[in-house]
């Protein structure tokens, strides 16, 4: 593995022309196909919108608070993820270790928070049949769920063993962090689109 | 080859092979309907996401874009490994789910709702194998943008890319961009199919008999959408690497640079562009209102114009050659005008008047056969004989080549001008019969045993090539590292390319296809070639 990274270049410093290295601009195409992604399940949510007779009023049936409060969680924990990189950047460690872990306390604050809000939807019979409303709730909440475990997966291990890195390749390991910091942001984003959507209109 | 004999023998059974499927699927040898529909589904989803995409994007792709921009792999390998495995999931997840009860997905390759909502268990492990098969081609897309924009060599502008490397890179984005809305489909299929939600099912739907018990309010439509927002992009990821090879071969024979370089290559993102927005054409039997039918009309026909440079440029290229008529070079002159017929036959489809008689009749089937089979597979073949020397060492053999070619050439032009003639006089393509019961068809039907012969025959003379394959790793003529006198850096490396690809690191001093330049004393001049020797130098 070492002699790979030591013949493929850009993997740590910046192409000149391009201002990228490699890891940058595959996370950008990446997020570029998640917006894809996302967007095909946005514009599906339009179309059944807008060719269903009638359409329940999010706020009336989802709990607006709870909503609130997990956007305000994630928001919180996009700023935790920019000073943990911050943090690395000034060379100071032990601070990344401190933003670091609230990202991820935060992130999963939000999953505990979604999993009781599933349970009580569940306790009043509303499932992804009941109807097309729950069906696109439980659909694109649960898709973006799931991108949500996955930043915690790759942030603990940043946090745990993959931070060893740090005494090695220390730029090469700010950049990690960099990468995932974009995809915790992309996701991010993703339920501000989510909560107005769903909880609101 | 299953599905021929039934369309030319309907209903007689199938000899001795006949037995070995079983009762379930062909009860003393003859075929049932479901079975049927099952190859059929799969022989498309196969083809495509199984054999296609993964020979000229994975194989050639992995091994000559490096080559060519002279890096010493791809950007992310351990990328490359994961989307190799995932390819190997879902392949394996769509061979078995021919044995699982009910049998594999059999909803066409298109997997149309509401049918496919309410098909056996076939089609949930089809959907699984396609959002394994999508991530594959997700990692791949990322990891070859960023090696073709990340890891070109010094001096290696974007104008001086080969125009394979171009091809590869607009298929890339082509992959990444279109792939995510059927991931996103799959995700609600699956849904439907698992969670009993109705994204694609309306409301009051009656099946045997039955009205559905589902929520209703869904759309089947919405499934057409997201499908072909996805395949429309994904025919030009099955045509756009084969022109790509094909243009590498052509100039290399021609001893000439390619006519229109930079044509070609705004064309072909132009393409990738314009191939995001032509999605609904497949699509105007469903009722969609005129103004709607107008734009993608206009879209698909202007869509064909850089198809049509690209072509045109490639036969300009010919113009006045001393043309080296070796095995690559046979097939992709084949490649010309075989492309072009099924180009061209794909106008009156994009025409939504002229759709409606011929939408899903064989005509459709005989245009885009055309298309990936003397196309993209003739392309294929053509890249096989090329770059078999960069691989191997050794040449592949000529007598056995010239058979290949050949007796491919006339069986598959056998197979698919039937089709159009069937198709015109409307024979739909979803009957497992081949039209016997229907009046319209009986004065074209004798065309399904020239068909079907044929397709055996061309299966008969792959042999020589799979053949020549083997017999040339051990016996082939010995070649040098470039033995076509090539000007891309593949060849300026030793051969077989050892790890790291490069024995130094290659700079580049000049464009792409420096072929006859006046007064060189050589025909052609690598790209990392710094200084050219001039006969008359003043």
């Amino acid at each position: 593995m070492t002699t790979q990274t030591e013949i493929i270049p850009y993997t740590v410093e910046t192409r000149p022309d391009t201002g990228l290295y490699n890891a940058k601009l595959g996370v950008w195409l990446f997020l570029a196909s998640e917006v894809m992604l996302f967007g095909a399940l946005f514009s599906t949510y339009i179309l059944l919108r807008v060719s269903a007779v009638e359409w329940p009023h999010g706020s009336k049936i989802l709990n607006v608070p709870i909503g609130t409060f997990n956007t305000m969680v994630l928001i919180t924990s996009s700023v935790t993820m920019v000073l943990s990189w911050a943090s690395l950047k000034m060379k100071n460690f032990a601070k990344y270790k401190l933003f670091m872990g609230l990202t991820i306390l935060l992130a999963l604050t939000f999953l505990v928070v979604k999993a009781f809000e599933y349970g009580a939807k569940f306790e009043h019979h509303y499932f992804p049949k009941t109807s097309t409303f729950f069906a696109i709730y439980f659909t694109l909440t649960g898709l973006h769920g799931l991108h949500v475990l996955g930043g915690i997966v790759v942030n603990s291990y940043f946090w745990g063993p993959g931070s060893k890195m740090w005494l090695t390749d220390p730029t090469r390991f700010t950049n990690r962090i960099e990468i995932a910091g974009l995809y915790w942001h992309f996701v991010d984003l993703v339920w501000i689109f989510l909560f107005p959507v769903i909880y609101l209109l | 080859m299953l599905m021929r004999w039934q369309l030319a023998y309907p209903g007689e059974p199938l000899p001795v092979i006949g037995k070995w499927f079983g009762e379930t699927r062909m009860p003393e040898g003859v075929m049932l309907p479901e079975f049927y529909n099952q190859l059929g589904a799969m022989h498309g989803t196969i083809m495509v996401f199984l054999g296609i995409v993964p020979l000229v994007v994975g194989a050639f792709g992995n091994f000559v874009v490096p080559l060519q921009i002279g890096a010493p792999d791809m950007a992310f390998p351990k990328l490359n490994l994961a989307s190799y495995w995932f390819y190997v999931a879902g392949g394996i997840v769509m061979l078995v789910s021919f044995f699982v009860p009910g049998g594999a997905a059999s909803s066409g390759w298109t997997s149309y709702s509401p049918l496919a909502n309410i098909a056996t268990m076939g089609q949930t492990m089809w959907l699984f194998g396609m959002i394994c098969l999508i991530t594959s081609s997700l990692l791949g897309a990322v990891n070859f943008i960023t090696t073709i924009i990340q890891m070109r060599a010094q001096g290696l502008t974007f104008m001086r890319l080969p125009f394979f490397v171009w091809a590869q890179l607009v298929t890339a984005f082509l992959l990444l961009l279109a792939f995510p809305p059927l991931e996103a489909a799959g995700v609600l299929q699956l849904m439907d199919r698992l969670a009993g939600t109705s994204f694609f099912l309306p409301s009051g739907l009656v099946v045997s008999g039955q009205v559905l018990k589902v929520s209703g309010e869904g759309s089947p439509l919405l499934w057409q959408h997201l499908f072909w927002f996805l395949a429309h992009p994904e025919v030009y990821v099955l045509i756009l690497p084969a022109m790509g090879i094909i243009a590498e071969i052509i100039a290399n024979n021609t001893r000439k640079p390619l006519w229109g370089y930079r044509s070609m290559v705004y064309s072909i993102i132009f393409l990738g562009f314009l191939s995001f927005i032509v999605w609904a054409h497949h699509m105007y039997l469903t009722g969609m209102g005129t103004a709607i039918s107008a734009f993608f009309q206009a879209t698909t026909m202007i869509i064909s114009i850089p198809s049509v440079i690209i072509l045109s440029a490639l036969f300009i290229s010919l113009w006045g050659a001393s043309i080296r008529f070796s095995i690559p070079m046979l097939f992709a002159l084949a490649f010309l005008p075989m492309f072009g017929i099924g180009g061209l036959t794909g106008l009156p489809l994009g025409l939504s008047q002229a759709d409606i008689h011929l939408h899903d009749t064989y005509y459709v089937i005989g245009h885009f056969h055309y298309i990936v089979a003397p196309g993209t597979i003739f392309a294929i073949f053509a890249g096989v004989y090329h770059w078999f020397p960069k691989i191997t060492g050794r040449k592949m053999n000529d007598i056995l080549g010239h058979i290949h070619f050949w007796s491919s050439l006339i069986c598959m032009n056998l197979i698919f001008t039937p089709m159009m003639i069937q198709g015109l006089a409307g024979v739909s393509r979803r009957l497992y019969d081949g039209g016997v019961g229907y009046a319209h068809a009986q004065g074209v039907l004798q065309w399904n045993v020239v068909m079907s012969m044929a397709a055996w025959t061309l299966a008969l003379f792959q042999l020589p090539f799979i053949i020549n394959i083997f017999w040339s790793l051990v016996k082939g003529a010995k070649a040098n590292d470039n033995p076509w006198e090539a000007t891309t850096l593949e060849w300026a490396t030793p051969t077989p390319p050892p790890h790291g690809n490069f024995l130094t690191t290659p700079v580049v001093y000049r464009g792409p296809y420096e072929y006859s330049v006046p007064g060189n004393t050589k025909d052609f001049t690598p790209q990392n070639q710094a200084e050219v020797k001039y006969d008359n130098a003043d």
